[in-house]
C-alpha cells in the first residue's frame, strides 16, 4: 500500500509526470489528497442538505402541530405523513437522522475530511498524505456509510428513531419503537463503517503530521490549523473505537440475544429474556466518544478560524503558544468530562461532583482561545472577506453557546435543564453553528486553492449576514423555553396547557429557521456556479503566509513542481516591522539581522 | 400545486441571483480585473458597520427575550425546599454569563468595526503577552472555582440524603410506555419487593404479593405529596429509559430498567397555595387568554373548544421513550399533611385489589364471566394497545 505511494512520490522528485490519469483514477478512485478533500466536501454538502432539510420539516411540525403540509406529503410520503400530517414516529425519525447526519457526516467527516486532507500536506510541505491509498479507502468507506445511512431512510419500518444518542433499550427493541427494526440495524452498520473510515483518516493525518513536514517546519512552526487537525485526529483515535465497541455490543444485544445493556424488561405484554445488563453502561461508552466528539467537531473549526482571523487581520495570531497549550488542554480534558451528560442518569452522585469539576475546568482553555481571538482583532487591519466574517461569527456563537455551558456543566443546575430546549440551544450554538461557520470560513478561504476560482463575495456577504441573524433568531429564544422546563424531542406541546405560552416562540423560531435554511441556497448556487464561472484566482489571493499558497494554482500530483519549499519562519509574520509587505511567507529566508519577535 | 409553486419560486430565485451576479460582474468590468472577489475598502467599510449593527442586533434579541420571555423560566416559585438553593445558583450563573456575554460580544464586534481595513492602515505586530494570558486564564479559574464550590455543596445536599436520620416517606415512581404509576409504601414505609417477571393482571407493577412489606403498598395513578415532609422517590422502569422530570420541584432522575434510581426532596408549597400566588395567577390568565383565542378558531372549524386551564404540578417524561413520549405525564398534587393522609386512606392496597380481581374471576356472576376474562387480558396487553393507539 505504502509502497505504491512511495513510488508515486519519488516520481515527482525526479520530475516525471508521464503517467496518464483516466477519468476514474482522477475523479473517482483518486489517491490525490486534494481530490479526496473535494470528494469529502461534495459528499458533506449533499448530506448537509439532507440534514438541514430535515430540521426544516420538523420545525414546521413544532410551529404548527399536526397541520397538514404539502411538503410533508412530498418528502415523507403517505406512510410517514398520512394526509400531509407528520406522524409522531416520523418526527422522532427526523430528529434522530438530523442529529446523526449533522454531527457525524457533516461536521465530523466532511469538516475534518475536507480540510485535513487539503491542508495537512499543503501547509506542511508534503507531496501527499503518508498513505494515499489508505486515504482513498477512508473516503470510500465514508461514502459507503453515507449510502447506507441514506438507504435506511427508505426502509419499511422507518429509519432509526431513538434519538442520535441511540440509548438502549429503546434502540435495541423493535417492540419499543418501529424505527428500532431494520432502520436501526442499518444505522449501526453505517456507523461501524463510518468509524473505520474515520480511524483510517485520523491515523493518516497523525502519521503525515509527524513524519512528512518539510525542512524547517518544526512543530512550533506549524500553522494552528495543522495543530487543530493533528490533535483532533489524536482524540478521534482515542475515542472512536469506544463507540465502535458500544455499537458492536448493541448489535449483539439486538441480534444475538446477549444482555450487555438490557435487563428486566416487560414490553408489549411479555417479559423479555434479558438479565444483568445496564443501559447506563451504554451511556458511559457512548459519551466517552460523544463528548470528545464535540471537540473533534469544534477544534478543526477553531483551527480554520485561527488561520483566517490572523490572515485577514494582517496580524500574528495572538498567543500562538497559548493557543497550542489550550488545544492540548482541551484535548486532555475532553476525555474526562463525558459524565456531565449523565448527571441524572442514575450513576453515583459522587461521580457527578467529579465531572462537574473537570467540566468547568474546560472553560478555562476555551476562555483563553476566545480572548486570544478578540485580541488578534485589536489594532488589526481587518480585511472583512466572507471567510473573515464567518470566523468572527464563530467567535461570537462560540462565546454565546459556551457561556451556557457553565450552567449545564454544573450538576446542581443541570437537574432542572437537563434534556430541555436549553440544552438544544446550548449545543447548537457552541458546536453546531460554530462548527458550520468554521466550515464556511474554510470553504470561502480555501475555495481558490481547491477550484482555482474565487467565490462571489457579494453572495458570500448575503449568505453570512442572513445566516448570522437567523442563527441567533433560532437558538437564542430556545434558551428561555428551555429554562421554562420544555423538554426536547416532544412531537408537540399541545398536551400541556402549561406550555401553551411557547407556541408563539416556536413560530418565530421556525420562521427564522426557514429563512436561514433557504439562504443556504445562495451558498450552494455560489459554490457550484463558481466552480465553472467564478473569477480565476491569483496564486495568493489573501496574501497569506502559509505554504499552500506557494503551490501552483493548477493542481498537480506532488503539489510543487521541482523542490518542496523550505521553511524559515513561523506562519504568522504579518505586518512585521522591517518588511515592506504586510506579509512574509514561511518560505522567505530571514533577512540578515532580522529578529524573531514572537515567543 | 404548492410544491410546484415553491419549486418555481426557487428556480426564479436562482435565476434572479444569477442575474444579480451578472450585473455585479458587469459593474466590475473595466475596474480592477484581478482579485475583484477580495474585500476592498468599500466592503470593509460596509461590513464593519454591519458588524457594529450586528452587536446591536444581539443586544436587541437578548433584551427582547429577557423582557418578553423572561417570565417563562421557572426561576421564581420553586415548590421544593432545595429549589430555592438551585434557583439562587441559577440566578448567579445567569447574571454572570449575561455580563460576560455583553462585554465580550461588545469587544469582538466593536473591534471588527473599529479596525476595519483601510488602504495604508498598518496592523500592529503584537504576537503575545504572558501577563494578559495569565489574567484571562486566572480570572475564569477563580470565578469557576467559586461556582464549583457552591454548586457542589448544593449537589451534595440534594443527592445525599441520610434516610435513617430524616425518615422520608418512601414512594415508588414506576415508568412504562407511556404512563406513570406511583406506589406508596404504606404504614411500614417500606416498599415491597417487585420484579417485572411478576407482572400479572391487576398487578401491573410486578409486586411480590407474598412479601410482608408489600401487604400495605398502595398503587395510584396520581401523585400526592404532603407539604413539608421529605419524600424519597425510588424509581423503576419496566421497558425503556424514561426520565422523571418535575420542573416545578427542580427535580429530575432517569428511570432505568433493571435498576432502582432515586431522588428526594421536600415539597414546600401546596397546589392550592401555588394557585394563589400572583405570578401563577398572571401566568394562568395569560395561558387561558391564549387558549380562548385558539378555542374560537377551533369552534369556527366545527371542533370542540379547549378546556380552561387550572394550574397543577406535573411529572413529565424527559427522556425519549417511544412514539408517544410527548404525552407521558402524571398529575402531581401537594396537599397539607392532613389532606394527604385523608387521600391516602381512601385508596385500597394492591394486595386487596388483586384478591378482589381474583374473587371476581373465580365466582363469576352470570353473564359477567366473559367480561372478566377480557378485562384481565386487556390489562395484560395494555401497553401494546396504548402504543398502537398513539402511533398514528
Amino acid at each position: 500500500m505504502s509502497h505504491a505511494s512511495d513510488i508515486h512520490i519519488n516520481d515527482h522528485h525526479e520530475g516525471h509526470h508521464h503517467h496518464k490519469d483516466t477519468f476514474i483514477t482522477k475523479y473517482i478512485f483518486s489517491i490525490d489528497h486534494k481530490m479526496i478533500a473535494k470528494q469529502y466536501l461534495l459528499t458533506g454538502i449533499f448530506m448537509g442538505i439532507i440534514g438541514v432539510g430535515m430540521s426544516l420539516l420538523f420545525r414546521l411540525q413544532l410551529a404548527w402541530p399536526e397541520q397538514s403540509f404539502k411538503v410533508f406529503s412530498f418528502f415523507l410520503g403517505e406512510k410517514m405523513a398520512p394526509g400531509g400530517v407528520m406522524t409522531n414516529e416520523a418526527y422522532l425519525s427526523l430528529i434522530t437522522i438530523h442529529g446523526t447526519i449533522m454531527v457525524f457526516f457533516v461536521l465530523t467527516a466532511a469538516l475534518s475530511g475536507t480540510f485535513s486532507n487539503l491542508l495537512i500536506p499543503l501547509q506542511l510541505g508534503a507531496r501527499d498524505m503518508a498513505s494515499g491509498f489508505m486515504n482513498m479507502i477512508s473516503y470510500w468507506m465514508f461514502f459507503l456509510s453515507s449510502v447506507i445511512m441514506v438507504i435506511s431512510l427508505f426502509v419499511e419500518s422507518g429509519p432509526a428513531s431513538a434519538g442520535w444518542t441511540i440509548y438502549p433499550p429503546l434502540s435495541a427493541l423493535p417492540q419499543a419503537i418501529a424505527g428500532s427494526g431494520l432502520g436501526m440495524t442499518l444505522w449501526l452498520v453505517s456507523m461501524a463503517v463510518f468509524i473505520a473510515s474515520s480511524l483510517m483518516g485520523s491515523l493518516n493525518y497523525i502519521v503525515t503530521v509527524l513524519n512528512l513536514r518539510t525542512k524547517g517546519m518544526s512543530m512550533t512552526r506549524m500553522p494552528l490549523t495543522i495543530w487543530a487537525f493533528f490533535i483532533t485526529a489524536v482524540i478521534g483515535v482515542i475515542s472512536f473505537p469506544v463507540l465502535l465497541s458500544a455499537a458492536l455490543l448493541l448489535i449483539m444485544d439486538r441480534s444475538f440475544g446477549t444482555s450487555f445493556f438490557l435487563s428486566d424488561i416487560y414490553l408489549a405484554g411479555e417479559v423479555l429474556n434479558y438479565q444483568g445488563g445496564s443501559p447506563v453502561l451504554f451511556e458511559h461508552l457512548f459519551w466517552f466518544l460523544g463528548h470528545p466528539e464535540v471537540y473533534i467537531i469544534l477544534l478543526p473549526a477553531l483551527g480554520i478560524t485561527s488561520e483566517v482571523i490572523a490572515t485577514n487581520s494582517r496580524k500574528p495570531i495572538f498567543g500562538y503558544r497559548a493557543m497550542i497549550m489550550s488545544i492540548l488542554a482541551i484535548a486532555f480534558l475532553s476525555t474526562i468530562v463525558w459524565g456531565h451528560h449523565m448527571f441524572v442518569s442514575g450513576m453515583n452522585p459522587f461521580l457527578g461532583s467529579v465531572f462537574t469539576f473537570t467540566t468547568l475546568l474546560i472553560a478555562i482553555p476555551s476562555a483563553v482561545k476566545a480572548f486570544n481571538y478578540i485580541t488578534t482583532l485589536w489594532k488589526g487591519n481587518l480585511q472583512l472577506n466572507p471567510a473573515m466574517l464567518f470566523s468572527i461569527g464563530l467567535v461570537s456563537t462560540f462565546i454565546t453557546g459556551g457561556l451556557t455551558g457553565i450552567i449545564l456543566g454544573d450538576s446542581t443546575l443541570d437537574i432542572n435543564v437537563h434534556d430541555t430546549y436549553f440544552v438544544v440551544a446550548h449545543f447548537h450554538l457552541v458546536m453546531g453553528v460554530s462548527a458550520l461557520y468554521g466550515m464556511f470560513a474554510g470553504i470561502y478561504h480555501w475555495y481558490p486553492k481547491m477550484f482555482g476560482r474565487m467565490l462571489n463575495k457579494t453572495l458570500g456577504y448575503i449568505h453570512f449576514w442572513v445566516t448570522a441573524v437567523c442563527a441567533y433568531g433560532v437558538f437564542f429564544p430556545m434558551h428561555f423555553i428551555g429554562l421554562a422546563g420544555l423538554p426536547r424531542r416532544y412531537y408537540e406541546n399541545t398536551n400541556f396547557p402549561l406550555f401553551d405560552e411557547f407556541q408563539d416562540v416556536n413560530v418565530i423560531i421556525t420562521a427564522f429557521a426557514i429563512i436561514g435554511g433557504l439562504v443556504q441556497i445562495v451558498f450552494i448556487y455560489n459554490f457550484f456556479h463558481s466552480i465553472f464561472y467564478g473569477e480565476k484566482t491569483v496564486q495568493n489571493p489573501w496574501k497569506s503566509n502559509t505554504l499552500e499558497w506557494t503551490a501552483p494554482i493548477e493542481h498537480i500530483h506532488g503539489n510543487w513542481p521541482g523542490e518542496i519549499p523550505e521553511v524559515h519562519r513561523w506562519p504568522y509574520d504579518y505586518s512585521k516591522p522591517g518588511h515592506e509587505d504586510d506579509f512574509v511567507p514561511q518560505n522567505v529566508p530571514m533577512k540578515p539581522g532580522e529578529e524573531v519577535l514572537h515567543h | 400545486m404548492t410544491i410546484i409553486l415553491v419549486l418555481l419560486v426557487l428556480v426564479l430565485l436562482s435565476v434572479a441571483l444569477w442575474q444579480l451576479t451578472k450585473i455585479f460582474d458587469l459593474t466590475q468590468a473595466g475596474v480592477a480585473v484581478k482579485n475583484s472577489q477580495v474585500a476592498d475598502d468599500n466592503d470593509n467599510k460596509v461590513n464593519g458597520y454591519l458588524l457594529f449593527g450586528f452587536l446591536g442586533f444581539i443586544y436587541c434579541i437578548m433584551i427582547t427575550c429577557v423582557v418578553k420571555y423572561g417570565k417563562f423560566p421557572l426561576l421564581s416559585n420553586p415548590a421544593s425546599v432545595h429549589g430555592k438553593e438551585v434557583d439562587r445558583l441559577m440566578w448567579i450563573s445567569l447574571i454572570l454569563i449575561f455580563t460576560v456575554q455583553i462585554i465580550t460580544q461588545a469587544l469582538l464586534h466593536y473591534f471588527g468595526y473599529k479596525y476595519r481595513g483601510k488602504k495604508g492602515q498598518v496592523a500592529t505586530y503584537f504576537s503575545d503577552n504572558n501577563k494578559l494570558e495569565f489574567i484571562w486564564s486566572s480570572i475564569p479559574a477563580i470565578v469557576l472555582a467559586v461556582l464549583i464550590f457552591f454548586g457542589l455543596f448544593a449537589w451534595n445536599d440534594i443527592m445525599f440524603v441520610n434516610e435513617k436520620v430524616e425518615k422520608p416517606i418512601v414512594i415508588e415512581i414506576y415508568a412504562q410506555q407511556f404512563k406513570w404509576t406511583a406506589r406508596y409504601s404504606g404504614a411500614d414505609n417500606v416498599l415491597g419487593k417487585a420484579n417485572v417477571r411478576l407482572i400479572e393482571g391487576v398487578n401491573t407493577l410486578g409486586l411480590d404479593l407474598t412479601d410482608k412489606n408489600a401487604q400495605d403498598d398502595i398503587v395510584t395513578d396520581e401523585l400526592h405529596l404532603p407539604k413539608g415532609r421529605r419524600v424519597v422517590f425510588k424509581i423503576r422502569s419496566q421497558d425503556v429509559l424514561h426520565s422523571m422530570y418535575m420542573p416545578h420541584f427542580r427535580a429530575q432522575m432517569n428511570c432505568v430498567p433493571g435498576m432502582v434510581t432515586q431522588f428526594s426532596f421536600i415539597p414546600s408549597v401546596t397546589t392550592a397555595e401555588m394557585r394563589e400566588t400572583p405570578e401563577m395567577i398572571e401566568k394562568v390568565e395569560h395561558i387561558n387568554k391564549i387558549r380562548e383565542e385558539r378555542s374560537k378558531a377551533l369552534v369556527a372549524e366545527g371542533k370542540t373548544a379547549l378546556d380552561p386551564y387550572t394550574f397543577d404540578y406535573l411529572l413529565l417524561c424527559n427522556k425519549i421513550c417511544g412514539a408517544s413520549h410527548y404525552n407521558m405525564q402524571m398529575k402531581v398534587v401537594v396537599d397539607t399533611p392532613e389532606e394527604y393522609q385523608k387521600w391516602l386512606a381512601t385508596k385500597t392496597t394492591l394486595v386487596k385489589a388483586v384478591k378482589e380481581a381474583k374473587a371476581d374471576q373465580d365466582n363469576p356472576k352470570e353473564g359477567e364471566a366473559v367480561t372478566a376474562t377480557t378485562d384481565s387480558l386487556s390489562t395484560k396487553k395494555d401497553t401494546t394497545i396504548v402504543a398502537q393507539a398513539s402511533s398514528k
